[in-house]
């Protein structure tokens, strides 16, 4: 753990966005993956424009300094993204803005899954506007 | 120089200045082979060697020659345990020990399983690290030729009740064998009272040099035989040939004797710097666990649970890589993220603490270096890195909501 890169250290020390949204107001959607026996909990959230922009985000993570860099940095990448867009985010532009060692991969991965949680919660009370993306896993 | 300060010491412990004055002789001026027989740099040597055996052996109630020199607990735990194995193989091919020993038990005997070897009975330990006695006699065999508990755990400090077992070795005619790197100079032994046959100890866990450690190996009472693992020159009684580190030994000697002069006073130091640590950090956390045995410990050890922030990240506010402007901070984490496996610590796993509170574990390793200035700032800075972390964590808002975690999460898989 002694080769942190200056960006993760960044995030760790300033964390950008953390904090909580009401999470049953309409425009939030709240995703919350990882388990506590794993070391690795995120909590992100998103509040999302009737037009399906992002337009706020917040988290609160559980784990080490590379998982708090990575849902650090996404709820800066997501801001100001419809939600179609902020779907598409892989893991691996995780990986590459915070030179994420192999090991620390799984950082990433579970920034990307709290992504699609936050949407998925978002489309499932918010009936109508989210219809259209039902089928997300 | 940036400001550092060393809390780790089981992992290794610096040098004591005058271990180091005791050892520079034998670089330089009597740096002779202990084995040379013909002329005065060998017979200094191996005077240094004897002298030093004998200040090993009266530690722990031994003989000076029952005391083999080698690299470290490592190898000690190794040749002890291969050792009697290859030697006893007629007599019988199982093994009891925990399961929180060392890793270097713990392979040791996995790889003679694996060999077809041994049998290997590994007894669990209560929630406080400790095995129960009653379980080690109720795990002998007819085929059983050899006992191994560690004296204190490296994690967690725990001491285990040796003696008890050393009588119950005894009386079934088992061979008991001791890892006791962690508690050797540190706290008293006593081979006979204690019932042991073979003891492992290294230098650098009581401020003497790396590379250096010992086997003591009961001669009489029973007489205890070993297979040696090192083939060559025959050295130490043909238990383990190899040129000997002198100085190392010299090194080793000299810091046991300054072990068992001072070993109360620094003992009664060291638990009050625990205490003190320890009270000021539980004075201002909530939800902090101490994981291990209250009092059957060793006194610099303090490993607690800090509910709601994983270790490594702990582990990063405070050993300065994030914050170059404060003190680098030495401490260890059961945390899985820390470890070569990305497995939480077994040994907190056997101890029955759930894998969410091994994450968030620190080991707080107090020496004989570390003064009360410095456990006030470590404390200081652990409580402040506690209470920004858990303002971070999803974990510490969900449970202060009342939301029961286990609950939440059941199901939830890695």
């Amino acid at each position: 753990m002694a080769s942190y890169s200056d960006k993760v250290l960044d995030h760790y020390s300033n964390p950008r966005n953390v904090g909580s949204f009401e999470k049953n107001a309409e425009n939030v959607g709240t995703g919350i993956v990882g388990a506590p026996e794993c070391g690795d909990v995120m909590k992100l959230q998103l509040k999302i424009s009737e037009q399906g922009v992002v337009e706020d985000a917040k988290f609160k993570t559980f784990g080490c300094g590379s998982a708090i860099a990575s849902s650090s940095y996404v709820t800066e990448l997501v801001k100001g993204k419809t939600v179609d867009e902020v779907e598409q985010i892989k893991n691996s532009i995780i990986v590459e803005e915070l030179s994420l060692p192999p090991v620390k991969i799984h950082c990433s991965v579970l920034a990307e899954d709290a992504i699609k949680a936050a949407v998925k919660d978002w489309r499932e009370h918010n009936g109508e506007k989210g219809d259209k993306g039902s089928a997300i896993a | 120089m940036k400001r550092r300060i060393y809390m780790d010491n089981h992992a290794t412990t610096p040098l004591d200045p005058r271990v180091l004055e005791a050892m520079l002789p034998y670089f330089q001026e009597e740096f002779g082979n202990a084995a040379s027989r013909n002329h005065e740099y060998g017979w200094e040597a191996e005077q240094a060697v004897d002298r030093s055996r004998e200040i090993a052996a009266d530690l722990i109630g031994g003989k000076a020659k029952e005391i083999i020199w080698l690299s470290g607990a490592t190898e000690s735990d190794n040749v002890a345990i291969k050792g009697i194995v290859e030697f006893y193989k007629d007599k019988g091919n199982h093994i009891i020990t925990t399961s929180t020993e060392h890793k270097a038990i713990l392979d040791t005997c996995k790889s003679l399983e694996r060999k077809k070897l041994a049998r290997v009975t590994y007894l669990p330990v209560d929630t406080q690290g400790r095995v129960d006695p009653s379980q080690v006699r109720e795990a002998i065999t007819d085929d059983t030729i050899l006992i191994s508990v560690m004296l204190a755990n490296n994690e967690i400090g725990t001491i285990q009740p040796l003696a008890e077992i050393g009588k119950i070795a005894k009386e079934k005619g088992v061979f008991f064998h001791t890892d006791a790197t962690q508690g050797f100079g540190k706290i008293p032994i006593d081979v006979n009272e204690m019932g042991i046959d073979l003891l492992s100890a290294s230098a650098h866990k009581i401020y003497g040099p790396k590379g250096v450690g010992l086997l003591w190996v009961r001669s009489r009472g029973p007489r205890v035989r070993l297979t040696a693992q090192m083939d060559g020159g025959g050295h130490e009684r043909g238990m383990r040939s190899g040129t000997l580190n002198v100085t190392g030994i010299v090194g080793f000697a000299k810091a046991i004797e300054i072990a068992k002069t001072e070993m109360v006073e620094e003992n009664a130091r060291i638990l009050a710097l625990r205490e003190r640590l320890n009270d000021k950090i539980l004075s201002d956390l909530d939800e902090v666990y101490l994981n291990g045995h209250p009092t059957e410990r060793l006194a610099g050890n303090l490993n607690l649970s800090f509910a709601y922030i994983e270790g490594e990240s702990m582990l990063m506010g405070l050993n300065g890589s994030a914050s170059p402007d404060l003190a680098a901070i030495a401490v260890s984490s059961g945390s899985a993220c820390t470890s070569a496996t990305l497995e939480p610590s077994y040994v907190l796993k056997a101890l029955g603490v759930g894998d969410e509170l091994a994450h968030t574990s620190i080991r707080f390793g107090l020496g004989r270096f570390n003064t009360e200035e410095e456990v006030d700032y470590v404390a200081d800075r652990v409580i402040s890195e506690v209470k920004r972390l858990r303002e971070l964590s999803p974990l510490y808002e969900m449970a202060k909501e009342g939301i029961d975690l286990k609950d939440y999460f059941a199901g939830a898989s890695h």
